[in-house]
């Protein structure tokens, strides 16, 4: 009972802070200066309130909210004037399965990489080895993706010919660019299981079955690994939403046509549904992975349900 | 030809998976040996593999005005006139088999070919045309670009709203193979202007499957919808990836298509675009970044191209208030300018340091020799001015759209004016590209930079804008005797008298400059050397029809 009203109060919350980001965002674009019917080359005045009306920017700003959230209700999120002839919709619908799987396969190389580098640097804590480890694991964190992405292009690319350096039909760029992604977050997973890992350690436990002569490695993978890797799984989830918000770098990078790409383009070229469409594709993103989270650590952790 | 659904290109996540699975096994196998680029595979199946700058607004000839996406709209449509592949001034015939002017030039007509036909056997009579220009002038259409079509008696007014009956526009179809245009006032490059792409033709009974002839957001221009009249139909579009044309087995000239088919690949980051016709994805680039240039330059490759461009980057002056509405100052700032260090230090891709405003014709129109880089004079004009030193000027502000190359070329300008003229108060400010838009439009400016790209080759695409009161002025200049002049040029029937007078225009526009010339554009991009028969153009309007590819004993991509 406890569970099932935190629960719903936490799905509240989600769907006051998604309201929240929708208005703000919708305002915000509109105060920009400039608008999506401007060009370098003048466009008539008549034209442009031509333009105006046949979208209905030449309406009150409130009535125009209030439109805008009527079909937002029935899930149409309106036209896209940079990509004429497709519906916002349309465009969230090729660009976001990409930008998912750029996610989901970045998200893996991340564990692969991350989680045994983490526990082996626990194994071997306070030695070269460990130091190593983890200052690799800095580096990578402080290495932006745009500095990354091209260097893996350059390298894998075009000097050794493993893969393409750009485009997605045919191409096997997605790769380097879920790679770039991977490289990025291996660092964070493997310096979060490195902490947990040791915080499992040194607990009484495993010193209890050290004295009872198990075999360093089974203490290691058998006793400790499940206690060490939960914070790790906890992460998954703001971690595949940070992956897939932040694959712009790496879709303009290698060409790719996702999501990010469009979160970019839509603003600078006032393209207000396209704005609007693509926050709340990322905003309900988020707050379904953090949602999802707390639901789960509630559900395995009593105490923090009744902390809220 | 069956056009895949565009869902059905969507699916390929498996394929990708099964695609890197091959790549590392064909690794294992064959390390060391180079393999088959896509550009050799494209080049034996003879499509042309084209970087296309920003993913593409519409594929509805209507609605575009960038040159990425009238590219594509080339490639798909055919109009009247067409394009040389090797002369920007020779105009070849399209749908019109030939076409003839009264004396005046005010009237001219149209006579198609009657074997002409759309993508789906029907075939292009003159009604088409009709519709068409009916369309993209239709008030409730609102085309961007649509003033292009200004030229046809009463397309303003029409397009206005002023005039509700689009009978009294001056387009009509005497019948089924005959156009007849009747002219705002003379215009002796008529045959030029609708080579553009607003005047392009669409295809009436696939515009109203899908909606009514001014509907903007339709699926008529989608892959399998779309109906078009050139060498090429659309076959596949995803945002962002790529679009694909294809033979159109019912154009007239299909045998004389040289292609089977062209990707136009939107990749508007320019250091990706380079990397990827590096790795042998593309045939050409669509731009090459300026601090790449050196780089290709040193080594000599052949793929480098740089050839004249019909664009001319220019600083526009406020000549509403001061101190930029001082004629004398303006000199004084335009002949600081050292443009021979801009081009060769900035720029670096061959650009010509611009002496007046429209880019030089071979063959046409030559603007006066006017602007020069003169420090001595510049000096002068200051003290002309009213300034006794350039401490004296007041502050103002140079603004320009975000970017690099901007931003170098308005420090160099800026510390030029300094070490010439003393000027100590120059800001110089960049705005995003919207904002900026938005700041000289509504002329809150003192200094802006702008670039201008004709849309035909004739000094009237640059001119025009300096009339008193052109929507694209924005400087708040005009002289009646330059408008005079500009007016009387289109009544003026032998070329070399009608350039005479506009030469005589444009000194009035470079004695009093509103503006500040700097270079003239030139296109920098790469080309590989299997594709035949692309020619350099003013215009870079390249008829695709006739692009010939051949792979080259030795070429590797590289």
């Amino acid at each position: 009972m406890k569970t099932a009203v935190y629960i719903l109060s936490r799905l509240a919350q989600s769907i006051f802070a998604l309201l929240c980001i929708v208005t703000i965002t919708f305002f915000l674009a509109r105060l920009a200066p400039g608008g999506p019917f401007l060009e370098e080359k003048a466009v008539p005045a008549h034209l442009m309130a031509q333009m105006n009306a046949k979208y209905g920017f030449d309406k009150p700003l409130p009535v125009q909210y209030a439109l805008y959230l009527s079909r937002l209700v029935r899930g149409d999120l309106g036209p896209s004037f940079g990509n004429k002839g497709f519906s916002v919709n349309e465009v969230i619908a090729e660009g976001f399965p990409v930008s998912l799987f750029l996610g989901i396969i970045g998200l893996i190389i991340a564990l692969i990489i991350g989680v045994p580098v983490g526990v082996f640097a626990a194994a071997k804590r306070n030695t070269a080895t460990d130091y190593g480890l983890m200052t690799l694991a800095m580096i990578g964190i402080c290495l932006p993706t745009f500095v990354i992405a091209p260097l893996l292009g350059e390298i894998f690319a075009l000097k050794l010919g493993w893969f393409d350096v750009a485009l997605w039909e045919d191409s096997t760029a997605w790769f380097l660019g879920a790679l770039t992604l991977g490289l990025y977050y291996s660092a964070y997973i493997a310096r979060l299981t490195r902490g947990s890992m040791l915080d499992v350690l040194s607990q009484d436990f495993i010193r209890t079955a050290k004295a009872k002569g198990v075999a360093p490695a089974k203490v290691l993978f058998k006793h400790a690994f499940r206690g060490g890797i939960t914070p790790v799984v906890a992460y998954l989830g703001p971690a595949l939403a940070g992956l897939i918000g932040g694959s712009f770098v790496v879709e303009t990078v290698f060409g790719l046509p996702g999501l990010g790409q469009h979160f970019i383009k839509a603003a600078t070229n006032r393209d207000y549904w396209l704005i609007n469409g693509t926050v709340t594709v990322f905003a309900i993103l988020i707050l379904f992975m953090n949602f999802l989270v707390d639901v789960i650590q509630a559900w395995l952790d009593p105490r923090t349900r009744s902390r809220d | 030809m069956l056009p895949l659904p565009r869902h059905q290109t969507q699916q390929g996540y498996l394929t990708h998976l099964t695609l890197l699975g091959v790549a590392v096994v064909t690794l294992l196998l064959s390390s060391g040996c180079k393999r088959e680029s896509k550009v050799d595979i494209a080049t034996r199946e003879k499509i042309l593999l084209l970087g296309n700058g920003a993913e593409p607004k519409a594929l509805d000839p209507h609605l575009v005005s960038s040159t990425g996406d009238s590219n594509i709209l080339r490639a798909m449509f055919e109009g009247l006139v067409t394009n040389h592949p090797s002369d920007d001034t020779i105009h070849e015939p399209g749908v019109a088999e030939r076409w003839e002017s009264n004396e005046d030039f005010s009237e001219w007509r149209f006579f198609l070919r009657k074997n002409a036909k759309w993508s789906n056997g029907d075939p292009v009579t003159a009604h088409d045309f009709v519709y068409s220009y009916n369309r993209i002038l239709h008030p409730e259409m609102a085309g961007p670009y649509s003033s292009m079509l200004y030229f046809l008696k009463n397309g303003e007014k029409f397009n206005q709203g002023k005039i509700k009956d689009f009978a009294e526009v001056g387009v009509k179809a005497v019948n089924d193979f005959e156009l007849l245009c009747t002219l705002e006032s003379p215009t002796p490059f008529f045959p030029d202007v609708v080579k553009h792409t607003t005047w392009l033709p669409v295809h009436q009974p696939t515009i109203e499957k899908y909606g009514g002839m001014t509907d903007t957001f339709t699926d008529w221009q989608k892959p399998g919808n779309s109906v078009s009249n050139g060498p090429f139909e659309l076959t596949d579009w995803r945002i962002n990836a790529y679009v694909k044309v294809r033979r159109n087995p019912h154009y007239w000239d299909a045998e004389n298509v040289k292609p089977n088919g062209i990707n136009f690949y939107p990749i508007d980051n320019a250091f990706t675009e380079e990397k990827a016709f590096r790795n042998g994805l593309l045939h050409a680039s669509y731009i090459l970044p300026a601090n790449l240039i050196p780089l290709y330059r040193e080594r000599e490759d052949p793929a480098l191209r740089m050839e004249p461009y019909n664009g001319v980057y220019f600083y526009r002056c406020n000549t509403n208030q001061p101190p930029t509405d001082n004629a004398d100052f303006r000199r004084a700032l335009a002949y600081a300018i050292n443009r021979e260090t801009i081009v060769n230090f900035i720029t670096k891709g061959n650009q010509q340091p611009a002496f007046g405003f429209t880019p030089p014709t071979k063959g046409g129109y030559v603007p006066p020799e006017v602007v020069s880089y003169d420090p001595e004079k510049a000096r002068a004009f200051l003290k002309k001015a009213g300034y006794e030193s350039g401490a004296d000027v007041p502050e103002f502000t140079v603004i320009f759209n975000t970017s690099d190359d901007h931003k170098s070329i308005a420090v160099s300008i800026q510390d030029m004016w300094k070490k010439t003229l003393g000027i100590e108060n120059v800001k110089i400010e960049n705005q995003e590209w919207k904002v900026y838009m938005a700041t000289v439009d509504e002329m809150r400016y003192d200094v802006s930079r702008l670039a201008w790209i004709g849309d035909y080759v004739d000094p009237t695409t640059f001119l025009g804008m300096w009339r008193t009161g052109d929507s694209n002025n924005r400087t708040g200049w005009g002289n009646s005797d330059f408008d005079r002049l500009y007016k009387e040029s289109f009544f003026i029937s032998e070329p070399k008298e009608r350039y005479a007078t506009l030469q005589e225009a444009e000194s009035i526009l470079l004695e009093e400059l509103p503006i500040l010339p700097v270079y003239w554009y030139t296109r920098v991009y790469l080309l590989h050397p299997d594709v035949e028969n692309w020619n350099p153009l003013l215009l870079d309007n390249h008829p695709y029809k006739h692009i010939d590819l051949k792979a080259k004993a030795g070429g590797d991509g590289k």
